[in-house]
């Protein structure tokens, strides 16, 4: 008896939390403009949607600007989850996790705010326009904002790891670079894994920072939902979610059946 | 002595397996009472069903002749030390002991006299605010034991409580369970796996496999008479042989008609006479009443472990005197050694130390290298 | 010696993280000629309200997805494990798609065209729309749940997760009631979750400008709305002000928060 309340409460908030994005999986599919009343089947949002070559440039920058912003953080969060964990004196040690953590624990509103302001008065010192240095303010604020949690995900593995193994490798003749290529970032893999997939979709997913430092000429998928909705409601913008929330589900789908053959245990870090 | 715990008919199953199959048996008020048995033969389900986390399929449950199979854990009288102590990592040590206190809102003061008075009986005075975390095993298993007996119940279930610690530590912890159960009196049911534990702590030793009891007595009962050959293996070690009873007191094995002590069998009834390897005299070949061929012995400190080949059949006896390997030696057995047990679905399974033989191991060997 | 390997991200955070903050306090403190002002601080009394509006709304949408998000963290953290990963799974869909599409939906769904009053419309013979909820606190207030609900789910759900399963059998076997076991043992153990839970929530509803652009139906302005506007009028300078305040505001919640969990500063992973 109690045990089918507990599952009638959550076929509940499930249903509630799933009904919005049925529906607008339903309407994209609708031959008519109308976002309320089913008229009949069609493709002919998703045919629009893909005739424009708008949707193109900002689905080819959105996947641009994640690659290399992963990247880019997945090395550096690495190197300094190393180098934080190599830290002798604690004080230190606290203060650089504490400023690593600010774009984490800020406001994204915040955040950007900062960084457009940063950028602005870049762009004022090197006597450009704002827009040519847009792509690198871009690039910048988001492997910023990523870099937290590549270093959350990877530090916990590598203090898990503990010394014994670069001892042994060390005591085996390699040096101490070796050391690490060799033999610990093998066995701290699946946390820099992990932490660039988390890059990845923080970077992908990302409207908030993106919106304040983007510029009119680097345009990202969540940038061209904002302005798609500034407009009136069309159902173009409905496929262009759908396909958003099928390529999400297949990502989740294939990250966690990875998860299952590697680390079943591991949770990674947190995203906002 | 009552009866503070009965059991009539429980039984209980897993995804359509039998763990506990029609048990009966009571448990009388203040004896020290150990479930011994190897793991997965349904000792500590039992235990969790008297505690009430589980409940029975069928059967009922009584304590003081009221039936509780209904009653949850919270409103018995029975409270539990757990394997991995389960202390709460949110309290610190004095909030663990004080926890059932403070749920029945008794006066700060009776607390804390309460709680000062069991860290004396477990000799951890001073360990007041610590933090759990902070114990050593040992010390988390003594805050388990206080905080499980503070409120008075009248039943303890100690779960294989000494399983994580190291031996010894097991053994200061056997002695001090013991005497903290003989000062407050109480009834202690005690779950393990390790006979020994059993033995030299218990007043009664239920052994139970299959979910099944197998035999209830003392420790002494259990040791010199068991009662099928599941018993006679698993309590101290022994030699179970084929024997057939000729009359009372006359049994036939290993080709040779022995004297013995027990009776009460069919005429010709086949029997597990068991020997243990303690009671086996070694003696020169044609004085012996049995001879074989010794083909192992190892030094155990206090005496030999020799393994004697006997018509193909292993047997292990302890002996202070040492025997060269592979030369002939006699066996002598006084009518007292040898015990008698009805044929059981455990006879011919246990008792051959063949699996002790340099020649065994060569054989398991070759068949390890066969699989890959 | 190892610690050079943090020197590129110490560099990194020094630049991208704390010289824009420092901006952030630059702006907030100077005029448009840029001379030192305190007028910014002082204008901020103006926005009091909005400030007020804000946090109320933020603490009633965390409320409710706590008073939601723990039955439901706690029902998935005590139901089978195959079950678990499908759980977190259809959690983590929502998730991760983006913000703006899920709000949309929300909006699509409840507006006065969409589909539930076209429904209701139907329903009732009527060709006035039936429920007005776009544009109410209420629309908004469900929107933050909505959109927010996984972020307080799923960190309550890691800490239930871990829970010895011991401490159920020994709080009742010791005579607590069932409610006595969650109130004495259980909520206490799972505090850490709970605090992250309404860290994650807080922050982006106090933040949030999207959904109340969408939902509130622009009838109501909150705090992310003010510094969105101002930001886009070029009036940086009051921005920066508001920004500031917010910040320090929500890192001063967050360290009275941190209070409350035992010192793990850096085991803060909680999802994916």
């Amino acid at each position: 008896m109690r045990k089918y309340a507990w599952r009638i409460y959550m076929a509940i908030i499930f249903a509630i939390l799933y009904i919005p994005i049925l529906t607008l999986i339903v309407f994209s599919f609708n031959d008519s403009a109308s976002t309320a009343d089913f008229t009949g089947f069609s493709l002919d949002w998703y045919r629009e949607l893909f005739s424009s070559a708008e949707t193109f440039t900002a689905l080819r920058n959105t996947l641009i600007l994640a690659v290399l912003s992963s990247l880019i953080s997945t090395v550096i969060g690495t190197a300094a989850a190393e180098g934080i964990y190599k830290m002798k004196n604690k004080l230190v040690r606290k203060s650089v996790i504490s400023v690593t953590n600010i774009p984490m624990m800020n406001p994204e509103i915040v955040t950007g705010m900062s960084m457009m302001l940063f950028f602005v008065a870049v762009a004022g010192f090197l006597r450009v326009e704002y827009e040519t240095i847009g792509f690198w303010a871009m690039l910048i604020a988001h492997v910023t904002f990523c870099l937290p949690y590549v270093i959350l995900s990877v530090l916990p593995r590598i203090n898990e790891l503990g010394d014994s193994l670069s001892e042994a490798a060390l005591d085996l003749g390699c040096t101490p670079l070796q050391a690490f290529f060799k033999v610990k970032l093998p066995n701290i893999m699946p946390g820099v894994i992990s932490g660039m997939t988390m890059a990845f979709t923080l970077s992908l997913d990302d409207f908030v920072i993106s919106y304040f430092v983007g510029s009119s000429n680097f345009q990202t998928l969540p940038l061209l939902i904002y302005s798609m909705t500034k407009k009136k409601v069309t159902p173009d913008m409905y496929a262009l979610s759908t396909l958003i929330v099928f390529a999400v589900f297949v990502l989740l789908v294939i990250s966690n059946m990875k998860k299952d053959k590697n680390s079943p245990k591991r949770h990674g870090g947190r995203k906002r | 002595m009552e009866k503070l715990i009965e059991l009539k008919g429980i039984s209980k199953s897993y995804d359509g397996e039998k763990v506990i199959d029609s048990m009966n048996l009571y448990i009388r008020d203040g004896e020290f009472i150990t479930f011994l048995g190897p793991s997965g033969c349904g000792k500590t389900t039992t235990l969790r069903i008297i505690g009430g986390f589980e409940t029975a399929d069928e059967g009922s449950l009584y304590f003081d002749g009221v039936e509780i199979s209904d009653v949850p854990a919270y409103k018995r009288h029975i409270n539990t030390v757990f394997q991995k102590y389960a202390l709460f990592p949110h309290l610190n040590v004095y909030e663990n002991i004080a926890f059932p206190l403070r749920l029945k809102k008794t006066s700060e003061d009776e607390i804390k006299q309460r709680v000062t008075e069991m860290l004396k009986m477990v000799k951890l005075s001073g360990f007041e605010n610590k933090s759990v975390s902070t114990l050593s095993g040992g010390q988390q298993q003594r805050v388990a034991i206080a905080r499980a007996l503070i409120s008075h119940p009248k039943v303890l279930l100690l779960d294989e409580p000494l399983g994580a610690l190291d031996l010894k530590l097991r053994k200061d912890m056997q002695n001090e369970l013991k005497s903290i159960q003989q000062e407050i009196g109480i009834t202690f049911i005690y779950v393990t796996h390790d006979q020994e534990e059993a033995l030299s702590m218990s007043d009664t030793v239920v052994v139970i496999a299959d979910g099944q009891i197998q035999q209830i007595g003392t420790p002494t009962d259990i040791y010199n008479e068991p009662k099928n050959a599941f018993v006679a293996d698993f309590i101290g070690e022994s030699n179970i042989v084929d024997g057939i009873m000729l009359e009372d007191k006359r049994v036939r094995f290993s080709s040779h008609v022995f004297d013995c002590v027990d009776g009460g069998f069919a005429e010709n009834e086949p029997v597990d006479v068991v020997i243990r390897p303690e009671d086996v005299d070694v003696v020169a070949p044609e004085k012996g009443m049995l001879t074989g061929k010794v083909t192992g012995v190892t030094f155990k400190g206090v005496h030999y472990e020799i393994i004697v080949d006997i018509k193909g059949f292993k047997w292990m006896i302890q002996s202070t005197d040492y025997v060269a390997p592979d030369s002939f030696i006699g066996l002598y057995i006084e009518p007292d050694a040898i015990h008698i047990m009805k044929k059981s679905k455990y006879s011919g399974m246990f008792g051959d130390y063949s699996s002790f033989s340099d020649e065994m191991d060569y054989i398991s060997d070759a068949d390890a290298v066969e699989e890959f | 010696m190892h610690s050079i390997a943090a020197a590129p991200h110490i560099f990194w955070a020094v630049l991208f993280i704390v010289l824009p903050l420092l901006i952030v306090l630059f702006y907030a403190f100077t005029d448009k000629a840029g001379s030192f002002s305190i007028w910014n601080i002082v204008a901020l009394g103006d926005y009091m309200p909005i400030f007020l509006t804000s946090i109320e709304l933020a603490v009633i949408a965390t409320f409710i997805c706590l008073v939601i998000g723990y039955p439901l963290a706690y029902a998935i953290a005590r139901s089978k494990p195959e079950h678990q990963k499908i759980f977190i799974l259809m959690l983590m869909l929502p998730m991760w798609t983006n913000l703006l599409i899920r709000t949309y939906s929300i909006m699509a769904l409840l507006d006065d065209g969409g589909f539930v009053n076209s429904v209701l419309m139907k329903l009732f013979g009527t060709d006035e729309p039936v429920l007005h909820i776009i544009g109410t606190k209420g629309a908004v207030i469900f929107g933050m749940v909505y959109d927010f609900l996984p972020y307080m789910v799923l960190p309550i759900y890691t800490c239930v997760s871990k829970i010895d399963k011991h401490m159920w059998e020994a709080a009742s076997d010791l005579g607590c009631s069932p409610v006595k076991v969650m109130t004495k043992v259980i909520l206490p153990l799972s505090s850490s979750g709970i605090i992250s839970g309404v860290t994650m929530v807080l922050v982006p509803c106090i933040s949030t400008f999207y959904i109340s652009q969408k939902l509130g139906g622009g009838t109501f302005e909150l705090i992310g709305d003010t510094i969105e506007r101002q930001f886009l009028n070029g009036a940086r300078n009051i921005g920066a002000a508001i920004s500031l305040v917010m910040m320090i505001l929500i890192l001063i919640s967050l360290a009275i928060m941190n209070k409350f969990t035992d010192a793990d500063g850096e085991d803060g992973g909680i999802i994916v």
